[in-house]
């Protein structure tokens, strides 16, 4: 029974950290894969949403800033609003230029966000980070089985209503502007469609939702350091996206698990194959080959697993063949 | 304030003018932020260890440093020959990846494309050699004095060989056909191939001038700071400032926008504190992103 009891609660972090990484390629979803906008700084953004939400909700700390022990919830919608202020500044200074340039200055605001983290000691605990962030069910804790499912709960809870809701958008009038303006920006405003506005509200909510998944997996794991928001990061989130198939959210979903369980199991291979000194290595050979995996796909099978699904609205039952 | 900052921001400007370089061309005449230049010059700077540490093992001990300088004449064959065999690199890595996605007609997926070249390419260097930083030279120097600044022998000699370097490139594209060439690529590629210009050698030969810099850019990192799997990584952020700051297609912009990115990063060095420099390209990209996108020498479209 113990041994049952421990494969439930690590396969319950594992589908909850998976699911997380979802709820990220659903926001990259909405900026890629629907309005075609660039964003190299993904793990900027969840960055900010999880540090966000672990500084609002933690117990104070002598010398740090932060420890205010506002409730889970309050702090996960905090860390929506400061993610998604970011990116609506990066997307206002750069959308109205070329494609290239949102790429270079999302980069940078993952570089400097790497950089306060690190650096900024006295509001982000430095390279220590920030632990005892307060859990979901924490008074559970002592059962892990029953704490593993029950987050996973809440987890899905959460994915189960961004689905739902940004299918509706994507059908919504709303949606289809979105789509309007990544396939011809020039026919979308002879209608009186504002490209510049839409992109950015697109951009806006998609960094929200990034900023969200942090602040899940800050509450899931209860401790958070700047080498969780590295750019390795970025790069499983395109890799999941663009695997699972850009411009579908079942695919970005689909995607996720995929990469995740493929990271997961390469990650049990090399440790029971290399011995402990040549671990960082291995770990290395890992990303070489998903990131052989990613351009693989993107030469050869540039739809991913489940290509975009095009609908024109909810009022339209059946949906027309790309 | 000390001046001294002038002295090592012009250097480490120089190493980024020079990686600039290769960015600004590859945007100019293939269209993309090529997110892997930085791995380019990881590359060059292990490649020259790996020859000069052979020619060493071939040649003996016994080499003597160049003059005042702190590295021998193994270390100047193994970095011209890493310089061809970065280049070669580049044009390898268009040709297995950059090239299908242009016969796609989707350059828009490039930019994901070299970002996961990147982590594969530099994850590949940390398998191969580990992330213990290595050196070119054990050598200490000790600085001569120039106007009241402290200057290294070395620092020097890189200084006029990333002159040297972009001079002759501008030369290049200035008064040769291949120059010629690329620029009318750069201009209207379908153009350019209805005059009857080979645009696939155009952008092999963009590919390899653009890694042979990088790796001198490489080379002329390893010899002020350690080498290590991600160095080239780390000065990816200040390429894309000085090259956006130059103006995309200007080989001299993009050598005056790494020297002034250079001399702000060593002066928010010595007034903030080394922790902070990254941040410095950050604010010049934002900063010129704001007020004049085309930058110095771009010209507006």
């Amino acid at each position: 029974m113990h041994d049952l009891s421990g494969l439930i609660a690590y396969g319950s972090v594992f589908l909850s950290l998976a699911l997380i990484n979802g709820i990220v390629c659903l926001g990259l979803n909405l900026q890629w894969g629907q309005t075609g906008l660039f964003n190299v700084g993904i793990a900027g953004f969840v960055g900010i949403g999880a540090y966000t939400s672990a500084l609002l909700t933690s117990a104070p700390v002598d010398g740090r800033f932060g420890g205010f022990g506002w409730p889970i919830a309050l702090g996960l919608i905090a860390a929506m609003f400061t993610s998604g202020a970011v990116s609506a500044l990066v997307g206002a200074a750069t959308l109205r230029l070329r494609a290239d340039y949102l790429a270079i200055a999302t980069f940078g605001v993952a570089v400097s966000v790497q950089l306060v983290l690190r650096n900024a000691e006295r509001v982000t605990g430095g390279n220590f980070g920030v632990s005892f962030i307060p859990r979901p069910f924490a008074s559970l804790a002592a059962r892990p089985a029953l704490f593993g499912t029950l987050n996973l709960v809440l987890v899905a809870g959460v994915v189960g209503v961004l689905y739902v809701a940004l299918d509706r958008l994507m059908r919504s009038p709303w949606g289809r502007v979105l789509r309007a303006v990544r396939e011809d920006e020039r026919a979308a405003a002879a209608l009186g469609k504002s490209a510049a506005r839409f992109r950015l509200q697109a951009f806006t909510i998609g960094g929200a939702l990034m900023g969200l998944a942090g602040a899940l997996e800050a509450h899931l794991i209860g401790f958070i350091a700047p080498d969780n928001f590295e750019s390795t990061l970025t790069f499983q989130i395109w890799t999941m996206l663009i695997i699972g198939g850009s411009g579908n959210n079942l695919g970005a979903l689909l995607g996720a698990l995929l990469v995740a369980t493929i990271w997961s199991v390469t990650g049990l291979a090399t440790g029971a194959l290399f011995p402990p000194e040549d671990q960082a290595r291995a770990a290395a050979l890992r990303i070489v080959a998903i990131g052989v995996l990613l351009a693989a796909t993107i030469v050869l099978r540039p739809r991913g697993l489940l290509g975009e699904r095009l609908g024109v609205s909810r009022h339209l039952t059946g949906t027309t063949k790309p | 304030m000390s001046m001294q900052f002038v002295a090592d921001g012009l250097v480490a400007g120089a190493t980024i003018g020079l990686g600039a370089v290769g960015v600004t061309l590859t945007y100019s005449i293939l269209r993309f932020a090529n997110f892997a230049h930085g791995e380019f010059i990881s590359w060059g700077c292990y490649l020259t260890l790996v020859i000069a540490g052979a020619i060493g093992a071939w040649v003996g001990p016994s080499i003597a440093p160049l003059g005042a300088l702190s590295i021998g004449p193994n270390v100047l064959a193994a970095g011209l020959l890493a310089m061809a065999l970065t280049g070669l690199l580049a044009i390898g890595l268009d040709a297995l990846l950059f090239r299908r996605l242009r016969r796609h007609g989707s350059s828009i997926t490039a930019v994901i494309a070299s970002f996961g070249a990147a982590l594969a390419l530099r994850a590949a260097l940390e398998a191969i050699f580990s992330s213990r930083p290595v050196y070119l030279s054990q050598d200490l120097q000790i600085a001569i004095r120039v106007g009241g600044l402290r200057i290294t022998p070395d620092q020097l000699a890189l200084l006029g060989v990333a002159v040297l370097l972009v001079g002759a490139l501008q030369l290049l594209l200035s008064r040769s056909n291949a120059g010629r060439s690329m620029r009318a690529v750069s201009e209207n590629p379908a153009l350019a191939r209805i005059v009857g210009i080979d645009v696939a050698a155009v952008i092999r030969l963009t590919w390899f001038i653009g890694g042979a810099l990088a790796c001198a850019s490489g080379v002329m990192l390893g010899l002020v700071v350690q080498i290590r799997p991600t160095m080239g990584a780390e000065l990816l952020l200040p390429l894309f400032a000085a090259a956006i700051l130059g103006g995309i297609g200007s080989v001299p912009g993009a050598l005056l926008g790494g020297l002034i990115v250079g001399l702000a990063e060593a002066a928010a060095v010595q007034a903030i504190g080394a922790e902070w420099r990254a941040a410095v390209a950050f604010m010049i990209l934002i900063a010129v992103l704001l007020l004049r996108p085309a930058g110095l020498f771009g010209r507006t479209d």
